[in-house]
């Protein structure tokens, strides 16, 4: 799968991760590291920590104890609003994009933090602004070709079937031109047609623009399929760690996932 | 526009001389279109003949020679299209092929036109190539025109399209007089392009046309309607399909109009209505499903909007198809159709994208006399063709002002048309085919002794001489009791329903007609949306009661119309059934150009149609289904049958 793409050096590092809810522990003493422009996949069974994982990776959740390290920086403690300004986009397991607003508006809120006029500036459309604007129109409509979703273009995002809206909020993740791109289940919920789009995307995604690719994924087919390492959580521990081939044949996720005799 | 806009002169008579004519009489007029990134880029006349010389150069350079064939395989894009005139310029015969078959029927076509060079889209034809490469080494060549996938494609055959063109232009630097001395080496009788049959009956043959014949069947189109370097086309149907040949390519070769590709295949709906073509060809399935988009919002449009769309269409259906041919229509009515036209019909033509429409063709299949009604009657001038791609599509056509819903008008200037005894059309044309590629038993079989092609069709003229085709010759069958049954004829007006996307009937030799159905997903699905009513996809949806209940009246409304046609009357749908899947190409189901192989399907549902012969209520199945991959996947359901109300024939109610 990895053929002819250059797996880099340690991008984001993750050592001893804890994250508690009050009593609840989502995450205990995790640790994994992503290289640059390989496809990750994070997987495990229902409240294994998984998503809670991508939250404490671009700052959404802070967790208790741990630190991670992310191209050169390294932080116990981020915001969302930072680690979007390092490079990190992501696309959520329950859809958030503006629903009343078309796709290409969607897309456009992506290229915000590219953007240096200001909102009044922005509410004219004139100078300077309009010059910035075109140019971001035509990098999104670069984005639209390449995810092919030219038909939808106009059409407010509440209309579009599920699919599709997934597709569109990856649009609005790339839109940011990210280094780094986490998926929360990006093909949950698709038939077999839909999810073979949806991977071609990604590895388009990862091979053209060399972004480097954390996903969850719960199609196991998928997640053999295209990734290049993968992490297995359970409980909030990390179970396993190493290439689908290795996963595939690793007795304790087999366990987890499978269950066992006692 | 100084340049001027009448019909070149007719000295050209190969595609690359008329290329080079039109560049040297028109070369700032645009010649195509493309919509790229949101915007509608144009490439002139001068730029169109500059890149097919890029083109040609590039292959020759490459090694293809006149006598080769280069496959040409993806959506409309003038790339692709250049391409046609490049292989031709040097002497070679372009075969395109269905963008959207699969890799196996695609190494047939390849290995029967012995392909080496092949231009295709982007990475989806790519892999197809590749797959069946180790079935079929000789293909050496393929050129793609989007490299979006390909970066870690290492392949010695693959070269991207842009170092193709960039060789060529190294190679026109080096010998400038190449191209033009092998453009004055094609001849007028030299294939000019290779097109694949549908395969509706066996393996598809290569329909071999030369320059000469192709050139004059679109120049008796060209004439026969008046186009001329001003009307624009968007070219949206498969490339492989002579429809779109003759259409976006031959007449506009011959009349110097604009070619405009749409962005993709999604959105040439939308990009219809961005462009307003003057001139439009589509198959009836286009028409149809244009017209169930605008039912459906129509049905969820506001209560005065509908009433007003109904009434008005009242008035259209009355006199509309009357006012455009010329013909007396009281005053009243006149007003009202102005009326109408300014509130309903003039935006309808709008959505539709059909606003400046001169001629708008339909063929290919029998069109639903009122979804024919539909258009003309809100002004579209929508006229009826007939021919086949072994006659480039250069039969019959109906003038404007003489269009007969039932009949495909009458025969073209220089063509003969007779009925043989059996009721098969026989065809004479200059558009005529050379021969079938490598099948000379079948060229002699289609051609009668004294020059006429066997279209395989049944027709009969009528009074007006006017020809009309009720079907295939061979399928049109009799029922055990003698009376004629016609099946695309009931089929058609089962399709008219926007509920039903396709329908197969049976009954040759049989004592009674039955029927398979296939529901509109969309329709069918906003339907039951309005309703309601939960369902998880196809198969669900199409064993539902309530859907059945919706799909009888429909039948039972056909039977009614049959009731009144007296030779037809006893093809009356007795029993019918919801199929559990939707017929398709993937399957062999449908050919490429999306028409019923009846047989196949009859042989694939045998058990459904022993079932609806018996008195069964309902049926297990189970079906096998292709992906697009290629994979394979089973569908089991179990499939009810109903009985339909049917009416008595008009002779028993008059007693």
């Amino acid at each position: 799968m990895s053929d002819g793409r250059n797996i880099g050096e340690v991008t984001l590092n993750l050592q001893g991760i804890s994250l508690a809810f009050g009593g609840v522990k989502a995450l205990s003493e995790v640790s994994f590291d992503v290289r640059e422009h390989e496809i990750r996949a994070i997987i495990g069974p229902n409240g294994a920590g998984k998503s809670s994982m991508l939250n404490v990776i671009n700052g959404v959740y802070r967790p208790q104890d741990g630190t991670i390290r992310f191209r050169g920086h390294e932080w116990k403690k981020m915001v969302p609003y930072q680690a979007a300004r390092l490079g990190i986009a992501r696309t959520f397991q329950n859809i958030a994009l503006f629903k009343g607003m078309t796709v290409l508006d969607n897309i456009m809120t992506g290229r915000n933090l590219k953007m240096r006029c200001g909102m009044f500036e922005q509410a004219i459309y004139w100078g300077r602004n309009r010059k910035e604007e075109l140019e971001h129109r035509a990098h999104v409509e670069q984005i639209i070709d390449f995810l092919q979703i030219e038909h939808i273009r106009k059409t407010p995002v509440g209309r579009l079937p599920y699919g599709l809206q997934k597709r569109v909020e990856l649009a609005r993740a790339l839109a940011a031109e990210p280094v780094m791109l986490l998926l929360d289940e990006p093909m949950a919920g698709m038939n077999v047609e839909e999810k073979q789009d949806m991977c071609r995307f990604i590895l388009d995604v990862n091979e053209e623009f060399g972004t480097t690719i954390v996903l969850i994924e719960h199609d196991m087919g998928v997640v053999m399929d295209i990734c290049d390492r993968i992490v297995v959580l359970d409980y909030g521990r990390k179970i396993g760690d190493g290439t689908p081939d290795e996963i595939r044949n690793s007795k304790s996720v087999i366990d987890a996932y499978l269950g066992v005799a006692h | 526009m100084a340049q001027s806009a009448a019909a070149p002169s007719l000295a050209a008579d190969t595609f690359p001389q008329l290329l080079l004519q039109h560049a040297q009489v028109r070369p700032g007029r645009v010649s195509m279109r493309e919509k790229d990134l949101g915007i509608w880029q144009s490439w002139t006349w001068s730029q169109v003949a500059d890149e097919v010389r890029a083109l040609a150069c590039g292959l020759a350079a490459q090694g293809f020679r006149r006598g080769m064939n280069l496959a040409i395989i993806g959506d409309n894009r003038p790339r692709l299209y250049w391409s046609f005139a490049a292989a031709q310029a040097l002497g070679g015969v372009p075969v395109p092929l269905y963008q959207d078959s699969v890799a196996q029927e695609m190494l047939y076509v390849l290995e029967n036109a012995e392909i080496e060079y092949a231009i295709v889209e982007d990475q989806e034809q790519v892999d197809k190539l590749l797959e069946i490469l180790p079935q079929y080494p000789r293909l050496k060549h393929i050129y793609y025109d989007d490299p979006r996938g390909l970066r870690n494609y290492h392949q010695p055959q693959l070269l991207a399209y842009d170092r193709l063109r960039e060789i060529g232009l190294v190679h026109h630097r080096d010998q400038p007089q190449f191209f033009h001395n092998a453009v004055g080496q094609v001849r007028p009788e030299d294939v000019c392009v290779m097109l694949y049959t549908s395969g509706t009956t066996g393996k598809p043959k290569g329909v071999c046309h030369t320059h000469a014949g192709f050139i004059a069947a679109a120049r008796g189109d060209v004439e026969f309607d008046g186009f001329t370097a001003d009307d624009e086309v968007l070219s949206y149907l498969p490339m492989a399909w002579v429809g779109d040949h003759l259409f976006s390519y031959a007449q506009a070769m011959v009349a110097g109009f604009t070619v405009n590709c749409p962005e993709s295949s999604e959105t040439a709906m939308n990009d219809l209505r961005e462009i307003g073509p003057t001139y439009y060809f589509a198959p009836p399935r286009i028409f149809e499903n244009l017209l169930t988009t605008v039912m459906i919002r129509i049905d969820d449009a506001s209560r005065i909007k509908r009433r007003l769309f109904h009434a008005f269409m009242k008035v259209a259906r009355r006199c509309g198809a009357e006012l455009m041919d010329g013909k007396p229509v009281a005053l009243t009515d006149r007003l009202l159709y102005a009326l109408g036209d300014l509130l309903i019909y003039g935006p309808l033509r709008n959505v539709l994208g059909m606003s400046r429409i001169r001629v708008a063709y339909t063929g290919g299949a029998a069109i639903g006399p009122d979804l024919y009604r539909f258009y003309r009657s809100i002004g579209i001038n929508l006229k009826q063709l007939y021919g086949q791609t072994e006659t480039s599509v250069y039969v019959c056509k109906q003038p404007t002002g003489g269009a007969k819903l039932d009949s495909v008008g009458r025969p073209l200037p220089g063509v003969e048309v007779k009925i043989a005894p059996n009721g098969e059309v026989m065809v004479k044309t200059p558009g005529m085919l050379k021969e079938y590629y490598k099948r000379p038993d079948a060229t002699a079989e289609s051609i009668s002794a004294d020059g006429y092609f066997l279209t395989g069709d049944a027709g009969f003229f009528d009074a007006d001489g006017d020809l009309k085709i009720i079907d295939r010759a061979k399928d049109v069958g009799k029922l055990a009791d003698g009376s004629l049954f016609a099946p695309q004829f009931v089929e058609n007006k089962l399709k008219f329903f926007p509920y039903i996307k396709e329908a197969v009937c049976f009954g040759d030799q049989r004592e009674k007609v039955c029927a398979f159905i296939n529901i509109d997903m969309q329709a069918v699905g906003n339907w039951a949306e309005k309703r309601n009513m939960p369902y998880s996809g196809y198969v669900d949806l199409a064993s539902r009661a309530d859907v059945y209940d919706l799909i009888q009246q429909c039948v039972e409304q056909v039977n009614a119309d049959l009731a009144a046609e007296a030779h037809l009357a006893g093809s009356e749908i007795r029993r019918f059934l919801v199929l559990h899947k939707e017929l398709d190409a993937d399957d062999d189901e449908l050919t490429r150009t999306r028409k019923v192989r009846r047989t196949f399907v009859a042989q694939k549902y045998v058990l459904l149609v022993d079932a609806l012969y018996s008195a069964q209520t309902h049926c297990q199945v189970e079906t096998e289904v292709k992906f697009e991959d290629g994979r394979r996947g089973r569908i089991a359901a179990d499939v009810a049958i109903r009985d339909a109300k049917f009416f008595p024939l008009p002779a028993v109610k008059a007693a």
